[in-house]
């Protein structure tokens, strides 16, 4: 059965939805005493992960595609992207509003000298231009150019993944499973893209 | 902690004051309690078995951090490297029976059985700052007794200048151990002056309770001055050395983790500032506490440092 425009837009209704969810999990657990002894850890290091798990479903989305040969997997790229430009963001507030406290002293004192601190930045920095231009609008005015701009997404993950690594104090397993399924989704597309 | 909770009324700053206070009454009643006719038993139940421990030198005057923080944040590796993780899979850890093997630079070495430690040294309790590396902080009631009491019954010799500390080794029920986080089993180690100093202590319990096995059971160093893991838990070895012992952290990254690993706000971890900590249970919108040089025990322990820069000793 072919689906038609209100299938998609349901389709894609739930899937805005089911993204919201760790979110609002969050939040519950908030109001329910439910985020441990260190809650704004828990947030931070939370909305990070998921700003991550986007990320990877997002890189997901163009091999899907080629493997299953169908379209649909494009259809939910944009939202993916922006859910993962969402999650990034409140990741990033969290930190500059609960740990630096939006002051340029703790600023200065605690993220100016922090190489890991800074690839998050500079990750978000990626990550901000893809979600300005992610219009329909703006991938029409930028043309061919458009394209190109969204590569950026390829070194937004490994700063994303370098990030990462450099927090954790001995135990890289977390920071590997992310890598390794960051790398496998860039090596089936220069695969891909030789075959093609 | 409630995320809407006004960060000027924290709970902690509550109900453990009332505690602290309802303590202090029972205190001049039973100085003097050794630490076997408070072993607990079954019977003590409803009761904690070490509400009538006095409270000792040293121990501070702070707001208590809730129990349940405590006891649900740890760093222990050998069940896992996230915190909330070893609350439940320490309970597999085996405690009974219990002994300590005390070798090197001693006159008195042997194998020593929990009790038999434990009869030799009366309970007492501090209140103790407690900062970790990763730049958060907890103020815990510790139940125990200076490090220097039991070391002293070893009798160590003139060529003890170092004491090596070594946690237990049980794989089969320490996943973390299973795998190769650290080089296992964890050590540490303290200059026999740190050792012999009054604010270094062993603890075997905390708020009047037993010691719970994810935060040490049932024998745990605590030196507050110094970052939170070079106060090892769950002790099964003693070595007095001439040499400085080699420690898990410092093997891991020596660069990063030195053997003095002192509280020192002005010297940055190679990868984050420790300028400032982030204090358990304080809540959402609870502004960071500024570290303290020593953790705030610069009184009581700067003298051991003189003429060492701290910059390079880290």
């Amino acid at each position: 059965m072919r689906l038609k425009k209100p299938h998609w837009l349901a389709i894609k209704a739930v899937v805005f939805f089911v993204s919201l969810w760790p979110l609002v999990q969050l939040i519950i657990d908030g109001m329910n005493d439910g985020l441990g002894a260190n809650p704004v850890e828990t947030l931070h290091l939370t909305l990070g992960r998921w700003a991550l798990r986007f990320l990877c479903l997002t890189l997901a989305l163009t091999p899907l595609r080629r493997l299953s040969s169908q379209s649909w997997p494009l259809r939910f790229r944009r939202m993916l992207g922006l859910f993962t430009f969402f999650y990034a963001s409140l990741h990033l507030l969290v930190f500059l509003w609960l740990d630096i406290e939006f002051s340029w002293h703790y600023f200065r004192q605690e993220v100016a000298d922090t190489p890991y601190l800074l690839l998050g930045l500079a990750t978000y920095c990626l990550l901000l231009p893809l979600a300005l231009t992610s219009t329909v609008n703006m991938q029409i005015r930028l043309g061919r150019y458009w394209k190109t701009l969204h590569k950026l997404i390829y070194p937004a993950a490994i700063l994303a993944l370098l990030h990462y690594f450099m927090l954790v104090k001995s135990d890289l397993n977390q920071p590997l499973i992310y890598a390794a399924v960051i790398f496998i989704l860039l090596v089936v597309r220069i695969q891909s893209k030789r075959i093609a | 902690m409630s995320m809407f909770r006004l960060a000027s009324i924290k709970s902690s700053e509550i109900t453990p004051r009332e505690i602290f206070q309802a303590r202090r009454k029972i205190i001049k009643a039973s100085l003097g309690l050794t630490a076997a006719a408070l072993l607990p038993t079954a019977a003590h139940a409803e009761k904690k078995p070490f509400e009538a421990v006095p409270i000792g030198p040293y121990s501070g005057d702070f707001p208590v951090t809730d129990y349940e923080d405590v006891t649900h944040y740890t760093n222990y590796y050998e069940f896992t490297t996230n915190k909330t993780g070893p609350t439940m899979l320490a309970q597999a850890l085996k405690t009974e029976p219990w002994q300590v093997e005390v070798s090197g630079e001693v006159e008195k070495p042997g194998v020593y059985h929990l009790e038999d430690i434990l009869k030799k040294n009366s309970l007492q309790e501090r209140i103790y700052r407690f900062r970790c590396v990763e730049a958060w902080s907890m103020v815990v009631p510790w139940i125990g007794f200076p490090l220097s009491d039991m070391l002293k019954t070893f009798k160590p010799t003139s060529r003890a200048k170092f004491v090596e500390f070594t946690t237990v080794y049980q794989p089969e029920n320490m996943p973390g151990q299973r795998s190769k986080s650290l080089d296992w089993p964890y050590t540490e180690g303290l200059r026999i002056d740190e050792a012999m100093h009054p604010l270094s202590f062993i603890a075997t319990g905390m708020y009047d309770d037993e010691l719970p096995k994810q935060n040490g059971a049932p024998l745990r160093l605590v030196v507050p001055w110094k970052y939170g893991f070079k106060s090892i838990k769950a002790i099964v070895k003693i070595r007095f050395t001439e040499t400085m012992p080699q420690t898990a952290w410092h093997k891991a990254a020596p660069d990063e983790y030195g053997f003095y690993a002192n509280v020192n706000p002005n010297v940055p971890h190679p990868r984050w500032s420790q300028a400032r900590e982030r204090i358990l249970g304080a809540g959402l919108f609870a502004s960071k506490r500024d570290t303290e040089m020593f953790n705030g025990y610069a009184e009581h322990v700067a003298y051991l440092y003189k003429g060492m820069d701290l910059s390079r000793y880290i």
